[in-house]
């Protein structure tokens, strides 16, 4: 409560009026929501959208959360939205009648459940020294577009926009079964991609 | 005995619910066992925590 919330806002629309502060904004929001729609027109949409609400209701604005993630907030419930009527368009047979992501996680083990022998995980570094690479994000960037779109779509939910497993179930209308092995067979993608692509610096078509 | 397959889906699940008491108990005797998996776990939460980080990634921070 250091911030008077007045204060606040004086300040936010003053940096509104700096061109460079907007379009900085407007460019990481687009980026964020071009990865979970994978459609760009949606994606300047859902920014679009979120920006004008975050301007109409910029009174509601508190001061208590940074601008930045409030206005990702707003960003984050457009795109859920959007997400939630194309899944409607999307066929429970459509998620599961999936070979192809069946049979790459099948590879990674052998007929015993174990994992083959090149398959295994290798060590990391710890987070820390991950977030201190400057193309690690790029690689991540790749790796979550070369998952398929309804994979990619599930993991964002769950680990970007933090809903929980339930939520996601009822919203999606999916099981709890069907969530966890979209969410393993995620992970496990993901995990293989960026330590081929990076950890590895190999040319792997993963 | 878990094989590797079903303690990695164990530990994917570990973020997502709880795990069963019965279902910790052999995870925990297959992660002592298992180095490759005991990996996979650590990284599959990195990943989570990655993910978190994911969206403020111009700022460098």
């Amino acid at each position: 409560m250091s911030i008077e919330p007045a204060n606040a806002n004086q300040e936010i629309l003053q940096q509104l009026q700096n061109p460079a502060f907007v379009i900085e904004l407007r460019q990481q929001m687009l980026k964020f929501a071009i990865l979970q729609l994978s459609s760009l027109q949606q994606a300047e949409d859902a920014v679009q959208e979120a920006l004008m609400s975050a301007f109409q209701y910029i009174d509601s604005f508190t001061g208590r959360a940074a601008f930045k993630t409030w206005v990702f907030a707003i960003l984050k419930n457009k795109i859920f939205d959007l997400i939630r009527q194309k899944s409607r368009l999307m066929t429970m047979s459509e998620l599961f009648n999936d070979e192809d992501s069946e049979q790459s996680i099948d590879a990674l083990f052998d007929a015993s459940g174990h994992w083959n022998k090149y398959e295994a995980p290798q060590a990391w570094p710890n987070p820390e020294e991950i977030l201190e690479q400057q193309d690690f994000w790029i690689i991540f960037d790749a790796c979550l577009n070369h998952l398929p779109a309804k994979y990619a779509q599930v993991f964002m939910l769950r680990e970007m926009i933090e809903l929980s497993s339930d939520e996601i179930c009822e919203k999606l209308g999916l099981t709890v079964t069907n969530l966890n092995v979209l969410m393993y067979r995620s992970r496990t993608r993901l995990r293989e991609c960026l330590e081929n692509k990076w950890l590895l610096k190999d040319d792997c078509s993963c | 005995m878990l094989t590797c397959r079903q303690a990695t889906q164990l530990l994917s699940e570990r973020l997502d619910r709880t795990l069963q008491f019965r279902e910790q108990g052999n995870l925990q005797i297959h992660l002592l066992l298992c180095r490759s998996c005991r990996r996979y776990g650590k990284q599959v939460k990195t990943l989570s925590q990655l993910s978190k980080e994911f969206k403020n990634f111009d700022e460098g921070k």
